[in-house]
């Protein structure tokens, strides 16, 4: 993601879901929570982010059923809302290529702690977009959204995922806000330098599905990306074909989730790294065998865990049901806290929020009965 | 003229029934987004292309182009299709 800054405020959980997004405030040892909401019942919410600079400013991405997508913004942690005046928008045609409208947008990212108001978003279909006036007003990468080749590697409707191909993993590096990588599905990994002016792929060693040519770039499909806080220079990928991480500056990307059981695999969705140690990061398998399931393999759900960079995985369910629960956590719906005791939380398709207070070990549940679950963002409000 | 707005609409609008000014659809909805911003581009995208889920009647003949003249003593009717059953 992009700013960092030190942990400090009260810790919320942003839940964005089909139908409304919910913020959770946890007391001091975590175990209550306040519930605040539902924010625009009945609106598609994809992400719902704080911005760690102040702590206080939302972003939410809006869509309904039958309008066009829009993005809301509080400056008071969600007491009040305004609509952003230009939300992410495409273009023009240029290039001869064919004119496209946003969808969604899907991810959003603060921008480098050196810049504030600065925000980016990716869209679905991919598109890049960034504001410079915290949130209200965005303008298109064109450079990325009208170039003929990066058309070509955003491939079809059919390469991306059921409801449309999404650009994510929009990533700043805390050193340096020239540094930026983004991901899409499908359409590969890819990294700047210098500022977005120029993109360049970044799929060295990363699988594709078999019969299709790994040096075509529209084949690669990451499915969640994550730099580690606490050493910039290394990521970790899930990918639709596998587990990776990749150490910069490197450019070959490892295939970690090789050590992963074999009647678990290493398909997944979310990627949560740990907020101060690099060896450490998480993952939630799901089937990826024949017709794709893409649900908690032989229906008994468990987070994977390593401490040793990906040489060896882990598997945490204590407190998760140990059969017949046929979850779904989607990429985005997976994150860290940066408490001493890392928390984690995840949220699954049909509506369930969990919690755990000791990195993994032990799981509750927080909330049942909620819309299917998008996104999860843990944030500290001032 | 008077125009019909849909409920998913309302946030901008407060109610059902607005007046707008414009001999097309496109005056209208751009006399819709001078008095409620943001609404128009719930409708329209930035293709100026209408939204797939929303029509327009006037007069009781459903309009497809933005082009579209109306007549000044009609109403406009803005309506959510009957999409998700």
């Amino acid at each position: 993601m992009g700013a960092q800054v030190t942990p400090q405020g009260r810790l919320v959980l942003l839940v964005a879901t089909r139908k409304g997004a919910w913020i959770y405030h946890a007391d001091a040892e975590r175990r209550n929570w306040r519930i605040d909401g539902p924010h625009f019942l009945g609106h598609i919410i994809n992400h719902l982010v704080l911005d760690p600079r102040d702590g206080l400013t939302l972003l939410a991405s809006a869509s309904t059923g039958h309008l066009g997508p829009t993005l809301f913004r509080s400056i008071d942690l969600g007491r009040t809302w305004q609509e952003a005046p230009r939300p992410p928008a495409f273009g023009p045609a240029i290039n001869g290529l064919e004119a496209r409208s946003v969808d969604h947008t899907f991810w959003l990212t603060p921008g480098h702690a050196s810049e504030p108001g600065v925000w980016y978003a990716g869209t679905s279909p991919q598109g890049l977009f960034r504001s410079e006036d915290g949130g209200q007003h965005w303008v298109p990468f064109s450079m990325i959204n009208d170039d003929p080749q990066y058309r070509r590697w955003f491939g079809t409707m059919q390469d991306g995922t059921p409801d449309g191909p999404k650009l994510h993993s929009i990533i700043v590096d805390p050193r340096d806000p020239l540094h930026l990588y983004f991901a899409m599905s499908g359409g590969g990994v890819h990294e700047s330098r210098d500022g977005g002016r120029n993109f360049a792929p970044l799929v060295e060693g990363m699988e594709v599905v078999t019969g299709f040519d790994p040096t075509d770039i529209t084949f690669h499909d990451p499915h969640c990306v994550r730099l580690c806080p606490s050493n910039p220079d290394r990521l970790y990928q899930q990918n639709h074909c596998g587990i990776y991480r990749l150490d910069r500056p490197g450019r070959r990307w490892e295939r970690i989730g090789r050590s992963m059981p074999a009647d678990v695999g290493d398909i997944g969705f979310p990627m949560v790294v740990h907020p101060r140690n690099d060896q450490t990061a998480w993952v939630f398998p799901m089937d990826g065998s024949d017709v794709w399931p893409r649900t908690s393999p032989q229906g008994r759900p468990a987070v994977f865990t390593t401490h040793d960079g990906g040489s060896s995985w882990q598997r945490q369910a204590g407190g998760l049901p140990a059969e017949q629960a046929w979850w779904t956590v989607k990429r985005q719906a997976m994150a860290a806290d940066h408490e001493a005791s890392v928390g984690l939380y995840f949220g699954t398709t049909s509506g369930e929020l969990w919690q755990s207070r000791d990195e993994g070990e032990n799981w509750s549940c927080i909330a049942r009965h909620l819309p299917e679950i998008y996104a999860i963002e843990t944030a500290y409000a001032a | 003229m008077r125009v019909l707005i849909p409920s998913a609409l309302h946030a901008y609008t407060g109610g059902a029934w607005v007046e707008a000014q414009g001999a097309s659809v496109a005056e209208v909805l751009a006399d819709l987004e001078r008095q409620f911003p943001g609404i128009r581009f719930r409708m329209v995208d930035e293709q100026q292309r209408i939204r797939r889920h929303i029509r327009l009647f006037h007069d009781g003949e459903m309009l497809f182009e933005l082009a579209a003249p109306l007549r000044p003593d009609g109403e406009l009717h803005i309506v959510q299709a009957l999409s998700g059953g």
